[in-house]
């Protein structure tokens, strides 16, 4: 992938969108049969399943917590997901990216209604362009739904960046690999509170909170996407 | 893996319906599942399709990238077949190395491929002993219920017929060399009765499973059996004769 002369042209990116502005968002839910829950999400050119499984017996046992469920995550990518392929099976990053996915939906969950137990989730890169981390939080997110996990709210999530000066939500790889700063974001809409955060660049203190609103307002929109995905499988719609 | 538990009324159903001729979905002893292929979905991939028989569920994808010759085939690009079961696919898929489950599935559909010579792989090379292409199949089971060498080989030959030369000036073909379209069908034995096409709780009751890949011209070119039970020698010319019926259907799916 070359560096493009400019990544902002006129106030607009070079796939046409506003700095503000998300990338097509597509979310299924209940795709695969064997899971509890899953869910399919398409955000801009990612495209990414996820599974649940539980909550179910902790094997190995010596793992469970007596007074509550334990959650697990893994992210992994396909091998095809990537322009280079990539080796199978996890890597320090993978790892590094399912602890912090773990840590964004435990306090949504209610760990001490399942003592003994796990949940699995399993993130699924099928096809990566940025923002991989954000486009499982949210498949995972409606894949516990459609598992029947209580949770206090739905965990959203999206990437705000900055491109040649100027603040972007949701990045594509280019803006990822050639602009300066990637922050990635999941909050618990209702609550508004922050679950993940991480960031690797450069953001003055202003940037930054200017940067976490785009996120709260991204989320937001991500946000309906998610419900309606569940309404869609859900909702009972009355004969007149 | 963890093996899963089946109970026996649920055993002893589907014993009996086989030998009534009758499959738990419905199905004809000699009938397939419905299946969909669908292409080039995955952009990153030079090829990619998702196939579903039932509701076993495949994704795979092709990517040709350069690499070294094996010394004893300097001219000759090379083929790498890998699976992986996610855990997402099943309760019994657990994550970590590949276990002999997902071993035996890359090494059976990469025979089938190998052994069909549909991969003119010996025009794949860029300079002799030092740079030739390598053709990378990667299979992602995301659902699993059954049939996995199967899907996953119909998957393979759909991603590869899907596939795009590299953009790379070392690369000199018109197209992807692709000559042949060999199909891969299972046939488990229930009790003495042959059934084609095995769902996940018909491989759990059944004895024993041949995997049969056939050529255009209905030969064979790679097979395998699995399972803890036998096959008579009339039960292979049998499987033989419901794997070819079904290999010309399964076929039209790839255009």
């Amino acid at each position: 992938m070359n560096k493009p002369e400019k990544l902002m042209v006129d106030g607009k990116r070079l796939d046409g969108r506003a700095p503000d502005e998300l990338r097509p968002l597509k979310i299924v839910a209940g795709v695969l049969e064997r899971a509890d829950g899953s869910a399919y999400v398409e955000m801009g050119n990612n495209k990414v399943f996820a599974a649940v499984y539980g909550p179910k017996e902790m094997h190995p046992r010596h793992d469970a917590k007596s007074d509550m469920a334990v959650l697990r995550c893994r992210y992994n990518m396909a091998p095809f997901s990537v322009d280079d392929r990539k080796r199978p099976g996890q890597d320090r990053r993978s790892i590094e990216i399912s602890k912090v996915t773990r840590d964004a939906f435990e306090p949504v969950l209610f760990p001490e209604l399942y003592p003994r137990s796990v949940v699995d989730v399993f993130i699924e890169i099928l096809q990566a362009d940025a923002g991989t981390r954000t486009a499982g939080i949210n498949a995972a997110s409606v894949a516990l739904a459609d598992a029947g996990i209580p949770m206090k709210d739905l965990v959203s999530s999206v990437a705000v960046g900055k491109v040649e000066g100027t603040l972007v939500l949701d990045l594509t790889k280019v803006e990822d690999q050639y602009g300066t700063t990637d922050m990635p974001v999941a909050i618990i809409p209702r609550k508004k509170a922050i679950t993940l955060l991480q960031m690797d660049g450069h953001f003055t203190g202003e940037e930054f909170s200017r940067a976490i609103d785009m996120a709260f307002q991204g989320c937001q929109k991500i946000y309906e996407v998610q419900r309606q995905a569940l309404k869609d499988k859900y909702e009972v719609r009355r004969e007149e | 893996m963890m093996a899963e538990i089946v109970a026996k009324v649920k055993r002893d159903y589907i014993v009996a319906l086989a030998q009534q001729d009758k499959r738990a979905d419905g199905r004809a002893l000699n009938q397939a599942r419905q299946a969909s292929v669908e292409t080039g979905l995955i952009t990153t991939a030079n090829g990619s399709a998702r196939v579903k028989l039932g509701n076993t569920h495949v994704l795979v994808g092709v990517k040709v990238e350069k690499g070294e010759p094996f010394p004893d085939t300097p001219d000759s690009g090379i083929l790498m077949v890998s699976a992986e079961l996610l855990p997402m696919a099943s309760p019994t898929f657990e994550p970590g190395p590949p276990r002999a489950e997902s071993v035996e599935l890359a090494r059976v559909v990469d025979r089938g491929i190998r052994e069909s010579e549909c991969i003119e792989l010996d025009k794949l090379s860029i300079k002799s002993g030092e740079e030739v292409w390598t053709v990378f199949i990667d299979i992602d089971v995301l659902d699993h219920d059954g049939n996995l060498i199967a899907v996953a080989e119909l998957a393979a030959m759909a991603a590869l017929l899907n596939t795009k030369p590299p953009e790379d000036k070392a690369w000199t073909l018109p197209k992807f060399p692709i000559v042949e379209r060999p199909v891969a069908v299972t046939v488990a034995k229930i009790d003495g009765k042959l059934l084609v096409d095995p769902s996940l709780e018909e491989e759990q009751v059944m004895d024993a499973r041949l995997t049969l890949t056939l050529k255009e011209d209905g030969s064979l070119c790679a097979m395998q059996k699995g399972g803890i039970g036998y096959f008579t020698q009339e039960e292979v010319a049998q499987a033989y004769v419901l794997a070819k019926e079904n290999a010309r259907e399964l076929r039209k799916l790839l255009g």
